[in-house]
Formats: C-alpha cells, structure tokens, sequence
C-alpha cells in the first residue's frame, strides 16, 4: 500500500467513526459548538498520530501480554500534552471542553488504530494512518457541529449567519439532536458511499 | 457544593445520565447491547466497578496527587487505578466464583477502557464532589448506565424481526432508539440540576 492509500483507507474507506462505530462518546458531546468539535479534532490528531508513531516504534520490543497497557499510557502521555497545552493557551475552550480532553485517553478510535494498525506497520506509515483517521474523525465532528450550531445557536464558529428572525432549536443544542444526526449521517453514507442495497 | 449525596445518586441515574446526556461509554453500549444476558452482566459489572474506582480515584486524588503536587498526572494515574482494580478484580472472580467468572469474566477487559469510568472519576475532580458524593456518583452513574443498555437491548431483541432500511441496520437504528430514550429522559430534568 502507499502513504496515499493508507491515509485515504484511514479517513474514509474505513473511518473510524461512520464505518466501525469506534470514538463516537465525544464525537457526540462537544459537537454543539464547532470551535469546540475543531479543537477537540486537532487534539485528536495530534494524539492519534503521535501516539501511532509511539507504538509502531516500540511494536517489536512490547510483550504481547502487556502491550495494552503500554499503549494506553503512551496515549495519556501525549492526552496530558494537549491538556496542559489547551490549559495555559485557550483556557476557556478548554473549561467548556472539560473532561471531554481527558476522555481522548479512552476514545476506541485510539486504541483501535493501536491494535489494527500501529502495532503491525512501520512508524511513518502508522504515523499517516493515524493522521488520517483523526482527519476523518474530525470531518463528522464538524459536519454533526455545523448542523447542530446552525439550528441550535443560528451561528457558524460563533458568528452570527441566521438574522434575528431565526428562532433557534432548543432541540439541536440538547444531547437527543446529536444521537439522531449522527444516525442520520450513517445512514446515509452507508447508502450512497457503500451503496448498501435493500 | 452542597447537593446531598442522596440527591446526587438519584440525578446521575435519571436527570444526567451518564450516556444520555453526557455520551459516555457509548462503544460497548452499541456492541454489547444485542442480547438482555450479556447487558445485564456488562452493566452490572460496570456498576460495580464504577463505584469502588470513584472512591479510589477520589482517595488518590485528595491524598496522593494535591499533596505531591502532581495533579496534571491525574490522567495516567486515573487509568492505572482502573485497570489495576480491573484486573485485580478479574483474578479475584476467578479464583473464587468461576461460575460468575464465565458469565462475567468476557466483559472485564471492555471496562477498562469503557470512557464512563475514566469519565466518572474526571467529572468528580472538576465539580469538585465530597468522598460521600462521588461514591453517591458514581453508583448512580453506574445504574444509570445499566438502565440505558437494558432498555436498548430490550428495544433490541424485538427489532429482531422487523424490517429496517439496510443502511440503517445495526448501529444507526441503536442510535435512534437511543436518541428517543434521551428524549424521554429529558422529561426528568425538570426534578433535579447538577453539572
């Protein structure tokens, strides 16, 4: 496979999110605002590829035995990182995202990649599926935000699109909204994408 | 804050629902929600488990991390508190009631890495809960957490036979079942506020 196949299989053939169910407890808790879904995205990213380039480094010295729990610390070391970085840059965000960061430790989408990929391939190539799966992690969280920050709140990253005469949807901003979208979202891809057939 | 623990226990089951208002452990939630048996034990074991680790962490936390001031470490701690009384658990189940060990034994490892857990112990530490609330927390979380699997699989077991547009079988109908029942649940949050 080469680097280009690896990232788009990574972040659409087999995103982690609308093709293997993986990651979506925050997929679905900070998608009311879309700064918050970008910002947790890049945290995302930055962990995932880090953490994958980590793994597949070590991948011939970890025992089989242990080798979970060496991923999963390898992964809140590079979570801590971006916690401590949000904390002292964008503290607000950070407070609004809350424990939501923290959780990126126990995220399936990181421990998924661990196993299927990292664990077998080379580091570059582990380090580009990984960015390819926080791409395709972060493209839903921006989808299912855009929708649920334009109905909810009439705005776009915070700006004002929708005038005064928008009645916004209390619904959207409430927790219902975003399990229905995402279903939404999966059904559809699995229509058209897939071209799942009745 | 000064919501009584009692309070506390009846608001994480019902009016913030672990995983229908705060998403978390929503993965083992989807795949282990086929059949009542195997949600039942999932839920029960995460039930359990939920409540012991909310007092470790919380007795870490308080007398292990602010003394030493190490508090940005909290996440790996947290995830090694967990893990180490999951396996400790696991050995002590099986070296003494192999029955449940094969009933349950299966769903062990899942916990770990089930967010409500690791989810639980941070949202006790940023509200800044008391030892008594974040035991109180954490077992309502816990039940609340068993009630949303058993009601999916339930709904489940009965789409069995039903007919359902092909792109929407399996984990995009779970979610709508799911996004109904927070609707339903949003009927509760009228009794009680905490976040």
């Amino acid at each position: 496979m080469t680097k280009k196949d690896i990232f788009v299989n990574a972040a659409f053939k087999e995103n982690s999110v609308w093709r293997q169910i993986l990651g979506i407890c925050s997929a679905l808790a900070v998608t009311n605002l879309m700064l918050n879904s970008l910002i947790l995205g890049l945290g995302v990213i930055f962990t995932l590829a880090l953490a994958n380039f980590t793994i597949s480094l070590i991948r011939n010295w970890t025992p089989r035995s242990i080798r979970m729990m060496v991923q999963t610390l390898i992964i809140a070391s590079y979570v801590i990182i971006v916690d401590i970085f949000l904390k002292a840059n964008i503290p607000e965000i950070s407070k609004q995202l809350g424990p939501y960061v923290g959780l990126i430790i126990t995220n399936c989408i990181l421990m998924g990649r661990a196993e299927a990929f990292a664990s077998q391939n080379k580091p570059l190539d582990s380090m580009i599926d990984g960015i390819g799966a926080g791409l395709g992690y972060t493209l839903v969280l921006l989808v299912i935000s855009f929708i649920r920050e334009l109905f909810g709140f009439g705005s776009i990253f915070g700006f004002k699109v929708l005038g005064d005469w928008w009645i916004s949807w209390n619904i959207m901003v409430m927790a219902p909204s975003a399990f229905f979208l995402l279903a939404m979202l999966i059904w559809a891809i699995n229509t058209y994408y897939y071209k799942a057939k009745a | 804050m000064d919501i009584s623990a009692f309070v506390l226990f009846w608001a994480a089951i019902f009016t913030s629902n672990i995983l229908l208002t705060n998403f978390l452990g929503m993965c083992s939630y989807l795949s282990v929600s086929r059949e009542i048996e195997s949600a039942m034990g999932l839920g029960l074991a995460v039930t359990f488990v939920l409540t012991v680790t909310s007092a470790l962490n919380w007795v870490v936390y308080h007398y292990l991390l602010v003394p030493f001031g190490i508090v940005y470490l909290q996440y790996i701690i947290f995830i090694v508190v967990i893990a180490a009384f999951v396996q400790f658990l696991e050995l002590l189940i099986e070296r003494y009631t192999p029955a449940l060990y094969y009933s349950l034994g299966i769903f062990l490892p899942l916990i770990t890495v089930n967010c409500a857990i690791l989810g639980v112990s941070l949202f006790m530490i940023i509200r800044n809960y008391s030892f008594i609330q974040s035991v109180a927390f954490g077992a309502g979380s816990g039940i609340g957490w068993l009630l949303a699997i058993l009601m999916l699989a339930g709904v489940r077991r009965k789409l069995k036979e039903k007919l359902i547009p092909v792109g929407l079988r399996g984990a995009g109908i779970s979610l709508i079942i799911t996004g109904i029942m927070a609707l339903g649940f949003i009927g509760f949050s009228g009794i009680v506020q905490v976040q």
